[in-house]
């Protein structure tokens, strides 16, 4: 008989993995189960174009519903899981239904992590996560509405420059001291904040929200710790996501800030799978266990889970990148930098188009690449070969760096 | 739709009926053609290489200086070298040709 292969999560990795599954030429029957009403989609431009009104929503759908029916791929929409049944290989699905699986893909992926504040339940104050938020959103976005953004990270700084475009009063409130703390180096959250601040973006750092106010139903104010309160037509939150994870621990598959994975994507059942932001995996080019939230992640790790449920072990170790849209610059990251990390700049900051290169002993470990792509492309390649390079040559623009 | 001419990475020859007013990427994707294409469109990544068949260069417009500058760092560059998810397939490209680049 036919083997069932079940998808828990209709997002990029669960939408890549059953795409893998058909490819690779399984015949058997495969479901993905997914809270959303939307097929598997692309979550990146949900920040950037789809907010900005430049992509339509079903342009960043993975594939066509017709694609679904063609290769007998059955969608379970607007379903969760509610318990995995690991002695018995079963699920129950919050409809009740019962579903028989023969191999399982967890692609749960994360959830926004929600401010718990005085206020919280006024409406107009949104997060950012699906397509449903983002039309949320838009609906909200108007010339001279007053938009307050909650954290300085990527997304609250994308929905920024999406709104100041949109003829929104922008204030950004950071509680940290400067914008995309933990992701970059200094020197470019203060070319971000100048960049956002030429298109009339407030920025404000090391301020504490401490509570919303409103007024019929709606919030009208966000308070910060020092008393000030910001207007605001609508407020959007960006603090950081939670991996989903409960439901797998609760059946007593092995977790740790993320479903515990090995470098093939298996779980510590041998018939659970787990790919995309959920998994706590190791990485062999990093030389260390890490969860990541970023579409490439997505992507590889469901190609390597669909291998590996056709019982075909590739490894996953590729070096993280990333990317962010603000305004006309284009940041792409390679890699993972610290805090601690020496930090060398290559170009001219004033020209908009730089590169920011991390250095970890000696070692070249990351990059931010500012409208800067040869510089994004190389990188890659040498930060997988752990190249130790001299910081005044990396200075040197004038020397590529694949010469290097 | 416009049919387009593909050749995979196998090397094998396919024809696809393409979808007017979206991009070759997108249409690639949808026929389940082998290619990556991680960050959907955006110009973000360079993994959606292509090799636009010599008679059809002109006729599917000119790169971008971020499209250049990305296709330059790949191993497989050649002349003819275009991202797919920067080509919005027209009525006029009836016929389009193309190869698949290796992935890199």
């Amino acid at each position: 008989m036919d083997q069932t292969f079940v998808i828990i999560g209709a997002g990029h990795a669960g939408g890549q993995a059953a795409a893998t599954l058909r490819t690779k030429g399984f015949e058997g029957r495969i479901v993905i189960v997914g809270d959303e009403e939307y097929l598997p989609y692309e979550r990146p431009p949900l920040s950037k174009a789809v907010l900005s009104g430049d992509l339509e929503v079903m342009r960043t759908f993975l594939k066509r519903e017709t694609w679904y029916d063609d290769k007998n791929v059955e969608l379970r929409l607007q379903t969760l899981v509610t318990k995995i049944d690991t002695a018995n290989k079963s699920l129950t699905l919050s409809d009740g239904e019962t579903l028989a699986y023969d191999k399982l893909l967890i692609a749960t992926g994360t959830r926004v992590r929600k401010l718990d504040l005085p206020g919280a339940e006024l409406d107009n104050i949104f997060y950012l996560r699906a397509i449903s938020d983002t039309l949320a959103i838009r609906e909200q976005v108007r010339d001279g509405a007053k938009m307050v953004i909650v954290g300085g990270g990527y997304i609250g700084l994308e929905v920024a420059a999406v709104g100041a475009k949109l003829g929104c009063e922008v204030t950004v409130l950071e509680g940290l001291d400067r914008v995309m703390n933990r992701v970059v180096s200094p020197e470019v959250s203060e070319f971000y904040t100048e960049e956002h601040e030429k298109a009339g973006v407030k920025i404000l750092t090391g301020v504490g929200v401490t509570d919303y106010e409103g007024a019929n139903g709606k919030v009208t104010h966000v308070v910060t710790a020092d008393g000030a309160k910001h207007e605001a037509d609508l407020v959007v939150v960006g603090v950081g996501v939670i991996p989903n994870f409960e439901l797998a621990e609760e059946a007593g598959i092995a977790c740790d800030n993320g479903i515990v994975v090995d470098e093939f994507a298996r779980t510590s059942d041998s018939d659970i799978f787990a790919a995309g932001d959920v998994t706590n995996h190791p990485n062999s080019l990093l030389d260390r266990r890490l969860r990541l939230e970023s579409v490439q992640n997505a992507v590889d790790q469901a190609k390597t889970a669909a291998n590996s449920m056709l019982g075909e072990l590739k490894e996953y170790a590729e070096i993280p990148w990333f990317w962010s849209d603000q305004y006309d610059l284009k940041m792409q990251i390679v890699g993972l930098s610290e805090p601690d990390d020496d930090v060398v700049v290559r170009g001219n900051i004033a020209d908009r188009k730089f590169s920011i290169c991390y250095l970890r002993d000696g070692v070249f470990v990351a990059l931010n690449a500012i409208n800067a792509p040869k510089d994004f492309m190389v990188a890659k390649k040498l930060v997988a070969a752990k190249k130790r390079i001299d910081p005044a040559l990396l200075a040197d623009v004038d020397t590529p760096l694949k010469e290097m | 739709m416009a049919k387009m001419n593909i050749t995979n990475r196998d090397g094998e020859q396919s024809q696809i009926d393409a979808e007017v007013g979206i991009s070759v990427m997108e249409n690639l994707r949808e026929n389940d053609y082998e290619m990556e294409a991680i960050c959907g469109g955006q110009c973000s990544c360079a993994t959606c290489h292509i090799y636009i068949d010599d008679d059809w260069v002109a006729r599917t417009g000119t790169r971008s200086d971020e499209e250049t500058e990305l296709l330059e760092e790949l191993e497989c560059m050649q002349a003819s070298s275009r991202l797919s998810c920067q080509i919005t397939v027209t009525d006029e490209m009836d016929g389009l040709t193309l190869v698949i680049a290796p992935d890199e």
